[in-house]
């Protein structure tokens, strides 16, 4: 008779690990499906926290220390949370040679935070995009998942403005 | 599924499309989407009147990005379809009103520019033109006849020498010949094989991935399935950018219809092929368009390269033998099998044969998608395609290839392009970015924006490219704040050599392949901004002094 393995309980009862668990389940609790899991993670949370991160190593059968050495080699994973809105500015190259460099500056200067990270009061995060392929819209910024083309500076603080 | 049943699906379709009066084509690729084409599609739906005499139909991209979003109208009985341009939501009403009667002049994009008459298309003959969410369009577009006809009639050995016969190059950027990665696939005698689509388009400034993969998703699938049936696996893979959700969206759904239909899955067109395809995401890293650290990344692993040999063709995914190709070569694979590989020999040059998907941006008038013969020189892409470098600025140096590339000054504008004038130029094909550059740009921050790039992006696991690229950032900054020395600049020159020669991976081997083309061309540029030698002697001396003192 095969073993049972015991499922790990998630670490909190919130409705969202139901989701997780869906992507978990639909792999088959397999360790290559570590990626799609982490993502599903952070679409419901919005960071990877080391609860989180301890769960889905148990539920997975894998090492913690794979599971953080994966959550950290990729970019799009983030350990910190995000501030309530989240300004990503495109660096790609079509957006630098339009002038995406202005845009990091400004911001950066306006709200007192550096580009990959989140304000004192966690209104706003600034964040930059390796490239978001519209560039045809360069330089493009994704404010709050909404994409804004051919921006100057003073029309994104213009917006940003509005939006917090 | 069999071919007659294939072919009666077919002609339904067509037969629907030719009883509707007008077309009304809306582009909702990213591009367009972001401008707000989908409140434009919404206002043509609302305007449309009921029945079916207006089609109103959500396509893949048009091509001209710069002037989304995009609207064609094509009326049955005129052979040229009318473009509208910056379209909103409120010209709906006058769009549809217009129909069968005059063109709304005010939003009229002329479609006979240049842009829209140089390009041929085949990777992207059904962008801008089917709606990438219903297979059945795909099919009445010839779609999926390649395979079934494949699969019923021809042996895995003909398709594969269709391929071979194409003379196709892998167009992910290294342009090892399609043909021959195949059959050393369909050499080994092992079981299990995979066949993955590497859609992890990393360079930043390129789009055209994207692009096929929202407007013609099923395209994919049917090239993908073809070499599958040709190589001998039966399980695919597609690791795409967790970046473009749209893309990832519309794959999903073409693999639920491809398979509802049979044209995947188990014992598809009732032959003992089978084969399944998988989505997997990626989570941004660049590394992972390598090959070796792609198959990383599908198993959950961090995606870390390996040394090669062994190739994937050998021993790939899982340890067993694994074919994997760009995106845009699949795409080429259902028109070749479809029409005869010689049919495809035929266009292009003597070795690099077919056309090519070129991301046009940058400083340039008609940013967008392109898709060329290879062959065309540089200059017809920049001035007559894209129509020059606006504001009146004068062109500087056009960077193809990404990061991984290098910049072309102007005494290389009429260079054809194709992969070995652009090696030997010292720049590559790449993926198919191009991005303009006039005289605002200093050559000497672009060099060091792609150092930055490539440092950030290295996976650190060997030492020349982690540490490498990190120097020559340092040394670039250095330069570009005006700080640096002849010594300095000496110093990167040999950086770049050992990084070039002894790095793990393609990322690390190609990483100074900017700073070696700009300092080949604008030499002049990364001079100006020494200090001059005497003035070192004399910093040192007054420094010696002090420490004397």
């Amino acid at each position: 008779m095969p073993l049972q393995r015991i499922k790990p309980t998630p670490p909190s009862d919130d409705k969202r690990w139901k989701l997780i668990d869906v992507t978990m389940r639909r792999n088959g609790y397999a360790g290559h499906a570590l990626i799609e899991t982490l993502h599903s993670v952070q679409d419901a949370f919005g960071y990877l926290d080391d609860p989180a991160m301890k769960f889905v190593a148990s539920a997975l059968n894998l090492p913690l220390s794979k599971v953080y050495g994966v959550a950290t080699f990729y970019h799009l994973f983030t350990l910190k949370p995000k501030g309530k809105h989240t300004c990503v500015v495109c660096t790609g190259t079509a957006c630098y040679i339009k002038g995406a460099g202005e845009l990091v500056d400004g911001v950066s200067e306006k709200y007192n935070v550096p580009l990959g990270e989140t304000t004192a009061d966690r209104k706003l995060s600034l964040l930059g995009a390796r490239c978001v392929g519209a560039c045809g819209l360069a330089p493009a910024v994704v404010m709050d998942g909404v994409m804004l083309g051919k921006l100057k500076v003073d029309d994104l603080l213009e917006h940003i403005e509005k939006v917090i | 599924m069999q071919i007659d049943e294939l072919n009666e699906l077919a002609e339904q379709v067509q037969a629907k499309h030719q009883s509707c009066q007008h077309c009304v084509r809306v582009c909702m690729a990213a591009s367009c989407q972001s401008s707000g084409a989908d409140q434009v599609l919404k206002g043509l739906e609302e305007a449309a009147p009921e029945g079916d005499q207006v089609q109103v139909k959500s396509v893949g991209c048009m091509g001209l990005c710069s002037a989304g979003p995009l609207v064609e109208v094509r009326s049955r009985g005129d052979d040229q379809p009318i473009m509208y341009q910056h379209v909103e939501s409120e010209d709906a009403e006058e769009i549809i009103g217009s129909l069968g009667g005059s063109v709304v002049q005010r939003l009229e994009c002329p479609t006979s520019i240049p842009f829209f008459q140089r390009q041929q298309k085949i990777v992207l003959e059904n962008s801008g033109i089917i709606d990438p969410e219903d297979v059945d369009d795909y099919i009445a577009a010839d779609g999926y006849s390649a395979l079934v006809e494949a699969l019923t009639e021809s042996s895995p050995a003909e398709v594969l020498n269709e391929v071979s016969l194409s003379g196709l190059r892998g167009r992910g950027g290294g342009g090892y010949p399609t043909g021959l990665k195949w059959s050393t696939v369909a050499k080994m005698p092992a079981t299990q094989k995979y066949v993955i689509c590497n859609a992890d388009e990393g360079d930043p400034g390129a789009f055209m991935d994207r692009a096929v993969l929202e407007s013609d998703p099923h395209r994919i699938l049917e090239g993908m399935a073809l070499a599958a049936y040709a190589v001998g696996a039966n399980r695919g893979y597609i690791y795409v950018r967790a970046e473009y959700p749209l893309a990832i969206d519309r794959l999903k759904k073409a693999i639920r219809q491809a398979t509802k239909k049979g044209l995947l899955g188990a014992n598809i067109c009732d032959t003992p092929f089978s084969f399944d395809i998988e989505v997997r995401l990626g989570a941004g890293a660049f590394v992972c368009g390598e090959e070796t650290a792609l198959m990383q990344s599908v198993e959950g692993e961090r995606g870390q390269p390996r040394p090669r040999p062994p190739y994937p063709a050998e021993l790939g995914l899982w340890g067993f033998p694994t074919l994997i190709n760009n995106v845009e070569t699949y795409a080429n694979i259902a028109p070749i099998v479809r029409n005869g590989g010689e049919w495809f020999a035929s266009i292009g040059t003597e070795r690099s044969k077919g056309t090519k998907v070129f991301a046009l941006a940058g400083r340039i008038h008609n940013t967008g998608l392109i898709e060329v013969p290879m062959g065309v020189p540089l200059r017809e892409i920049v001035e007559e395609i894209g129509g020059g470098v606006p504001d009146g600025r004068r062109f500087k140096a056009v960077q193809t290839g990404g990061p991984s590339g290098g910049c072309l000054p102007v005494q290389q504008m009429d260079l054809p392009v194709d992969y070995d004038s652009l090696r030997e130029v010292g720049s590559i094909m790449g993926s198919g970015g191009m991005i303009v550059m006039d005289e605002t740009s200093s050559m000497v921050d672009v060099a060091r924006y792609f150092m930055e790039f490539c440092m950030t992006e290295s996976c650190g696991k060997c030492v020349p490219c982690r540490v490498g690229t990190y120097q020559m950032h340092e040394l670039l900054t250095k330069i570009a704040a005006g700080k640096g020395t002849s010594a300095d600049l000496a110093l990167l020159e040999e950086l770049c050599e050992v990084v070039q020669m002894t790095s793990l991976c393609g990322l690390g081997q190609t990483a100074p392949n900017p700073v070696v083309s700009t300092l080949q061309y604008f030499r002049h540029e990364y001079e100006e901004k020494l200090i001059r030698d005497e003035f070192v002697d004399m910093e040192q001396q007054t420094e010696e002094m002090e420490a004397v003192s």
